[in-house]
């Protein structure tokens, strides 16, 4: 089942999504079980970015039909925090390491870029494109004529294969993912969260009482996941691995083998699992098994 | 603290107790650790988890440890929610997928105050659970002050020994807060370390009122929370001193002095 992926060789094609599993939590919660059947044949870091961030003011999440919304905003320690603090320890996970970074302008990216490209760490990065132009106010990953703009300036800053997250909030998905082939991008990844609004339940304190319909999320929108989005992924992998050349990590509402086996079957290399592993942190390792069989 | 076995586990049901409102889940865990008072698991039914009300529940669902008693793990559960719901219908035989024991449990007297002579337990409404298995831990001299929204609900003290009850309907014990007979024993004798669990508001009140008499207080804190192993970033609380701190991980007891307020809880999903 083993598989190659950029220069990697993988033990088997499922691997994580961004920000959906924290190995060193897991292994505060676990122990040393975690490294024994660790689930994932690689594992991608949540979002770094430059500076350090607290993420989101609570309410983050919700749970959906089906699925979670939710906004958790990045937390992170920052660039020189993750590099100084939690990559020595992500060193010792028994598999290759993907770093996810985020900037909001070229010139962030290319730094964030340089320093993964020092550490040997790092087998390769994995770039979220999910984040506002400062002057635009537009995901840079939405406009492909941006993204491939913005990827031609910062691909010669690593060696290292890149990986491009793009985003389902995009008019053509495939189009974004041909501009990140255009730009030197190894690969991509989708799906994102798919854009999602919830808004507060109304009060049950009377009929005199005027609901107030804020969000209930505390940034406002947030993202769904699960197995809400399962068919939205599916076609937006088979459009993209139809048309780029490039390998594709195919992901969204995984949460059993026949789901992976559809996205590999419609032509991802790989497959990640997210909102599955909060339910059960071994769901990884659980498909990849059965996979296998 | 006790670390939990890697990935979810199906156990099976031993039983289903009526207690007033609430009810008592009884699922045998031979060869799980045993949890550490203030300790949770997540629970999902093996069969029937989906398909309710709205498509939900979807997640997992956080229950503290209410009990543990011969392998046997009990969770205190009120049906206010479609996963609630579908847990309170489990019967004898039938199977949870179990993810635990998880999270920071409370901190033994010993180890908090200067020379706490008693244990105070401050419990409200559903909240009173890992205050029970503290009380079976605990060997100094404990008062248990648990305060219900009414006579059904108050039957649930009978998870506790001895406990002065109060109701915001005066239909069983004293009619008030609960809170209020914290401040009497407080005056009383503040040389105690104060543990309380229950919701937002009664919580608030518990650290304000330790924090002015100087009182330890170790709160038991419950967010929404989708993984509860630190994977998710979902529950976080405002911490002291800026940023936040993820319940699951960091708590869900946790020291009265990292909080300045504690804050409505922010949904967890039911």
């Amino acid at each position: 089942m083993s598989v190659e992926f950029c220069g990697l060789r993988l033990v088997h094609p499922v691997i994580n999504g961004s920000g959906t599993f924290d190995a060193l939590a897991a292994r505060e919660a676990f122990g040393t079980a975690l490294n024994v059947e660790f689930p994932f044949a690689a594992y991608v870091s949540k979002t770094i970015t430059l500076e350090p961030r607290r993420g989101n003011p609570p309410p983050r999440l919700w749970e959906a039909s089906g699925g979670l919304v939710n906004s958790i905003g990045l937390p992170n320690k920052g660039l020189e925090g993750y590099l100084a603090e939690d990559l020595p320890a992500l060193a010792s996970l028994p598999v290759p390491l993907i770093t996810n970074v985020m900037g909001s302008t070229a010139a962030e990216i290319s730094e964030l870029l340089e320093a993964c490209d020092a550490r040997a760490e790092i087998a390769a990065v994995e770039l979220n494109v999910s984040c506002p132009n400062v002057k635009t106010g537009l995901d840079i990953g939405a406009d492909p004529r941006q993204l491939e703009e913005v990827l031609r300036t910062v691909r010669p800053r690593t060696g290292k294969p890149l990986i491009v997250k793009l985003t389902p909030n995009a008019a053509d998905v495939s189009a974004c993912a041909l501009a990140a082939e255009a730009g030197g991008a190894n690969a991509v990844s989708l799906i994102n969260t798919l854009r999602a609004l919830v808004l507060r339940p109304v009060s049950r304190k009377g009929p005199s009482a005027v609901p107030e319909r804020r969000p209930w999320l505390g940034a406002g929108t947030g993202g769904l996941s699960g197995p809400a989005i399962r068919a939205v992924a599916l076609a937006q992998v088979a459009a993209v691995a139809e048309r780029a050349q490039i390998p594709v990590i195919g992901m969204g509402g995984v949460s059993t083998a026949a789901h992976a086996r559809d996205l590999l079957d419609v032509g991802a290399r790989l497959v990640a699992v997210g909102t599955e592993s909060f339910r059960d942190p071994v769901a990884g390792a659980k498909i990849a098994r059965e996979l296998a069989g | 603290m006790s670390k939990a076995p890697f990935g979810r586990r199906l156990l099976r049901v031993t039983g289903m107790d009526e207690l007033g409102a609430y009810r008592v889940l009884r699922v045998a865990d031979p060869d799980g650790p045993e949890p550490e008072p203030g300790q949770f698991a997540m629970l999902t039914t093996a069969e029937r988890w989906g398909a309710g009300e709205n498509e939900r529940p979807y997640l997992a669902r956080a229950f503290s440890f209410a009990r543990w008693r011969d392998g046997q793990a009990h969770y205190l559960l009120e049906d206010v929610g479609p996963g609630t719901k579908r847990l309170c219908e489990l019967s004898a035989g039938e199977e949870v997928w179990t993810l635990g024991p998880l999270g920071q449990g409370f901190t033994a007297p010993g180890r908090v105050g200067p020379h706490p002579r008693r244990a105070i337990l401050v419990g409200g409404g559903v909240g009173i659970a890992p205050l029970a298995i503290l009380q079976d831990a605990l060997e100094c001299e404990v008062t248990v002050l648990l305060g219900f929204r009414d006579g059904a609900r108050a039957v649930g003290a009978a998870l506790l020994d001895g406990a002065q009850v109060a109701t915001d309907d005066g239909s069983a014990g004293y009619h008030g807060l609960v809170t209020d007979l914290l401040a009497a024993e407080l005056q009383r004798d503040p040389a105690a370390v104060v543990y309380s669990c229950g919701p937002a508001g009664m919580l608030e009140g518990v650290r304000a009122m330790c924090a002015q008499s100087g009182t330890p207080a170790q709160l038991a804190l419950e967010a929404g929370m989708a993984c509860g192993f630190g994977a998710c970033f979902g529950c976080v609380v405002p911490r002291h001193g800026g940023g936040y701190l993820r319940v699951c991980v960091d708590g869900p007891v946790i020291d009265a002095a990292e909080l300045d307020v504690v804050e409505e809880h922010n949904g967890a999903p039911a």
